[in-house]
């Protein structure tokens, strides 16, 4: 029933996931009303989802492929061993 | 009705399929460099093995199941000792205050406005920074977990990990981030 602060810490991570079961949440709740560090590192948490998205926003727009001289070079090389 | 059976033809990899296997692995090891050996290798590697090939999936399907395996090398290779290392505890692991926060791991708050810190462009930057500071293997879990969305089970079976591991992971990347984020972005 009584969680550790590392315990705690990680059902706040998977419930950021949505990945908590309820009844971890229930212990998680009443672990944050008894601990000060957790409740600040559960809050922070939060933040840290919303920055996580931001960022995720940024590389979804980067290109990321090769670029034609390396797939020239990739085919020469490919091809010289076939 | 018969089953198609595929072909393979080697001179039109790089044309039909480089594009391809290059997104698939960034997206797993964030690294230009690394992801185009990886998919180099995969095509030798496919070229040494295309006597095995038996038709039964296509071209593309079969040279992704070689990539996989070369992904998972690639993750035990930054699974070495060393990686083991470089984590940071954030709670004691032993004695009578196992579970608990070492001192300088606990959290602070933080002093600058918060919802103009996640608005300003330069966040991507200072939280790549961070990501590029964890051991490679969490960095890699991490990224797959929260920045690409794979889920739990997809990356479990990719890299041969519990979901237990998965878990342990991503809270050591994710306490990690918080301190690194805390310490150079909230309360810079």
């Amino acid at each position: 029933m009584k969680l550790t602060c590392d315990e705690a810490t990680t059902i706040c991570d998977k419930s950021q996931y949505g990945e908590a079961s309820l009844w971890d949440k229930i212990k998680l709740n009443i672990h944050i009303f008894l601990c000060k560090n957790c409740g600040t590192y559960s809050k922070q948490n939060v933040v840290m989802t919303k920055c996580f998205n931001k960022h995720k926003e940024v590389i979804k727009k980067e290109e990321r492929c090769l670029g034609d001289e390396e797939k020239k070079t990739m085919e020469q090389e490919v091809l010289e061993k076939l | 009705m018969t089953q198609k059976i595929h072909k393979l033809s080697p001179n039109d990899w790089i044309k039909l399929h480089a594009d391809y296997l290059f997104n698939y692995t960034i997206s797993r090891v964030n690294n230009h460099e690394v992801a185009k050996d990886l998919v180099q290798e995969t095509f030798f590697a496919g070229l040494k093995a295309k006597d095995n090939f038996q038709g039964k999936a296509s071209e593309r399907t079969w040279l992704i199941s070689i990539l996989k395996r070369k992904i998972i090398d690639h993750y035990r290779k930054i699974n070495s000792a060393k990686a083991k290392a470089e984590v940071k505890m954030n709670f004691y692991s032993d004695g009578e205050r196992e579970g608990e926060w070492i001192e300088e791991r606990v959290p602070s708050s933080w002093v600058n406005n918060i919802e103009k810190s996640i608005e300003n462009e330069e966040l991507s930057v200072a939280l790549e920074k961070c990501i590029g500071n964890l051991p490679k293997k969490y960095a890699m879990v991490f990224r797959m977990k929260t920045i690409q969305d794979f889920g739990t089970e997809e990356i479990c079976k990719e890299l041969n990990i519990t979901s237990s591991n998965l878990w342990v992971i991503i809270h050591r990347a994710r306490t990690q981030l918080r301190k690194c984020m805390e310490v150079n972005w909230f309360n810079n």
